[in-house]
């Protein structure tokens, strides 16, 4: 099954390359990742989705609370929650194959972003399904390129992730 | 007043309590080593940076205290790599610091530059480059704090050369703020509550005790259990001397060299009580016939060594000595007398043994080190078969007396932690138990012995062979003995032109004249005991089978 967690790093250099070596050296698979700084400057967010059952996700949970940098991890899966990715395709599109483009990007709430002679870049946000039906749909007017964020989440309703740390605070100093 | 890089990096040791340090000049620690010059601080210059690492590893584990040793960049730093993850392995902790390239230079593939946070990213609990001066007081405090709190581990703190030589205002950099890292150490009431019920319900429990047993100090605490119970008690290699060997509740070691007695203990219990270890493969072999029928209770400090290899019934996350505390504190006892006899009758009938003939045998000995040293000497072993007899025949009552690569299995650990183990303990007789393979592995430490008057023994078992390799060629290989067969310097002129003392000893009669003799002498001493050139360590579970199904 499919886990997304949200994990919450020290905004340090180098955290990005400790989680994911983790992952490659522990085997265990990373399906889409995003990272980008959070409403505290000093914590970034890391949204991991990643394959396996209870158990290797207890797993990948307790082996990512040993990184110094880890301050907390929540697999929001197991509640309420929201997700979206984005995504950019660049479509081959003749002016006369404009107009059918646009009604697709129109069904799907997407946006077109640039526009050449013989291609359109469409922008698009959404849930998994939503992205492969609109990628599916414009498969066979040839696509040049296409670029996905990475799936990010939050949970439903006015609980969020909480930031707040349970680590060594306030030791005294010796 | 301003001071260096260095001198501030000097100040934090010596407010961290660090007495000796295990080092290696070069370039970009020079203005390190400048500082040291005439520092209150004990500077070890070993013979390759290695020997640092694991002469900083040996004298954390006899003393209890992180290790610490420092190199240079680039080679300097990759050469205490094995050092580090030996260390990691075993969880001891050790503070590692490494010159590096000015910070101006780095990320430009610069004269001896290597990424060695990236390097050791796997190997450490955590690692710091100090790009800015200000925050290298800080940095040190976290690094010893997060080496020796929770499950120890070795920590690496790079330091660039232009911040060691820059020129800063030495301030307390205040209260620790690390909020990604809180060891628990007060275990659930709820787990300890589970884990008492399944021990007063259990009519053959059986005790496996690990490491974290020696390094969270927890012997007394695991007496007290295991005579409240009569429970067995085995011990991994890690753990040998964490419950005393000479007790009659002890069953030893456990696993592919362990005693067939342990091994049926675990095989037949129906409680097995994990303290501070972590199922590694050479202890469980098969793993889904690893104590088949027990309700297992795990003990750790470490959340992720929970279920990581075994299912587990009942964990209990925490401090083992607090752990066991607690669950001591509730217990009411209730004595498995039919199952000690039981153990005690196997005890007997399948004791640990070897066949005597005319030639040296390599069991008889390791027991002579321990007939010689009344078992009071702490031991070193270097890996392969002589770390097994060593940990097979010499019966160890006390923590921190054996001291073993246990989870890298790093040929060429022993002698450079003898080194770090006499210099923690000035007063102990430090042997190192060696092979003649390994022991060429680190041999160049025995210039560092000899010039610091450290009195350590090397007791080299020489059969002319990676008897280890060796021996399950001949087992699984068809005897094709392919490149284990050695052809070894002459150890006794080697030892002497270090400046050693060295023995050779060819006949059995000379075996105990020989060890007498090297702890009359002074000084460092090597004998190469010409033992007996094919002789296995037995018992063994041949890899991948139940570890009651046993050879020999």
């Amino acid at each position: 099954m499919q886990h997304t967690l949200a994990v919450m790093v020290e905004n340090n250099p180098g955290v990005l390359a400790r989680v994911a070596g983790l992952f490659s050296r522990r085997g265990y698979n990373i399906d889409s990742l995003a990272v980008g700084r959070t409403e505290n400057p000093e914590v970034s967010r890391m949204t991991i989705v990643v394959e396996g059952d209870q158990r290797e996700l207890e797993q990948v949970t307790k082996q990512l609370h040993k990184l110094v940098d880890v301050i907390k991890i929540s697999d929001v899966t197991v509640e309420r929650y929201v997700d979206r990715e984005l995504v950019l395709i660049k479509v081959s599109a003749t002016p006369s194959q404009r107009g059918e483009v646009m009604q697709i990007a129109d069904i799907f709430r997407a946006r077109i972003v640039d526009l050449g002679a013989k291609s359109i870049t469409v922008e698009c946000t959404g849930n998994d399904g939503k992205i492969n039906a609109f990628e599916e749909s414009l498969r066979s007017y040839g696509i040049k390129e296409l670029v996905r964020t990475g799936k990010i989440a939050m949970l439903r309703g006015i609980r969020g992730v909480q930031t707040q740390e349970s680590g060594v605070r306030n030791q005294e100093s010796e | 007043m301003k001071k260096s890089g260095a001198q501030i990096l000097i100040e934090c040791l010596q407010a961290e309590g660090v007495d000796t340090i295990f080092g290696y000049p070069g370039g970009q620690v020079l203005p390190i080593y400048d500082a040291l010059y005439d520092a209150d601080l004990r500077h070890i210059l070993t013979r390759h940076e290695q020997g640092a690492a694991h002469a900083a590893d040996g004298y954390a584990r006899a003393s209890g205290r992180p290790g610490v040793c420092l190199a240079t960049s680039g080679p300097g730093a990759t050469n205490l790599v094995t050092g580090i993850a030996n260390a990691y392995m075993d969880s001891v902790p050790m503070v590692a610091i490494t010159g590096q390239v000015p910070t101006t230079l780095l990320g430009r593939d610069s004269f001896q530059e290597a990424d060695i946070t990236g390097i050791t990213l796997p190997i450490t609990k955590h690692n710091y480059i100090v790009k800015d001066i200000s925050e290298l007081a800080r940095t040190i405090r976290e690094a010893f704090y997060i080496a020796t709190t929770g499950r120890p581990g070795p920590v690496l703190i790079d330091i660039p050369k232009d911040v060691s030589a820059g020129q800063a205002y030495h301030e307390d950099p205040g209260p620790l703020y690390l909020p990604g890292y809180s060891p628990r150490l007060e275990p659930d009431t709820a787990q300890v509550a589970r884990a008492v019920r399944a021990i007063e319900e259990s009519e053959r429990p059986v005790i496996y005790a690990g490491g974290g047993v020696v390094s969270g100090f927890a012997h007394g605490e695991l007496l007290s259990l295991a005579e409240l119970l009569l429970a067995p008690v085995s011990t991994t290699l890690m753990g040998l001397g964490g419950f005393p060997g000479d007790h009659p509740l002890s069953v030893g070691m456990l696993g592919m060299h362990g005693s067939k007695y342990a091994n049926y203990a675990i095989c037949d219990c129906d409680l097995l009580i994990g303290v501070g270890v972590r199922f590694d493969d050479r202890v469980t072999g098969k793993l889904d016939e690893f104590a088949p029928g027990a309700t297992v209770i795990h003990i750790d400090i470490d959340p992720a060594e929970i279920g990581k290899n075994v299912g587990v019934d009942i964990p209990v996350v925490g401090d083992v000595r607090t752990a066991l505390q607690r669950i001591l504190e509730k217990l009411q006892p209730r004595l498995a007398t039919r199952w000690r006899d039981t153990i005690l009758n196997w005890k007997k009938e399948y004791p640990i043994e070897f066949e005597e003939n005319g030639r040296i045998k390599p069991q008889e000995v390791i027991r002579e080190i321990y007939n010689v040293t009344g078992g009071k000497a702490r031991i070193t072993t270097e890996v392969g078969q002589h770390q097994m007899w060593a940990a097979q025949y010499y019966t160890y009552t006390r923590p921190r007396t054996f001291i073993s690569s246990g989870g890298l299995g790093t040929m060429g650990f022993g002698l450079p932690a003898a080194i770090g183990v006499q210099v923690a303990c000035p007063e102990e007789i430090v042997i190192d138990i060696a092979g003649d393979g390994s022991i060429q592995m680190n041999i160049q430490e025995m210039q560092t012995a000899v010039n610091y008057k450290l009195p350590v023994k090397v007791a080299v078992m020489n059969n002319g062979y990676l008897g280890m390799v060796r021996q399950w060629q001949e087992l699984f290989y068809n005897r094709r003995y392919s490149y284990t067969e050695l052809q070894n310097p002459d150890f006794v002129k080697l030892a002497e032109a270090y400046g050693a003392a060295g023995i050779r000893v060819t006949k059995k009669s000379e075996v105990r004249p020989a060890l007498e003799e090297a702890l009359r002498i002074p000084g460092p001493v090597m004998i190469d005991f010409q033992i007996e050139r094919e002789e296995n360590v037995l018992p063994m579970v041949p890899p991948g089978e139940p570890i009651n199904k046993m050879l020999g």
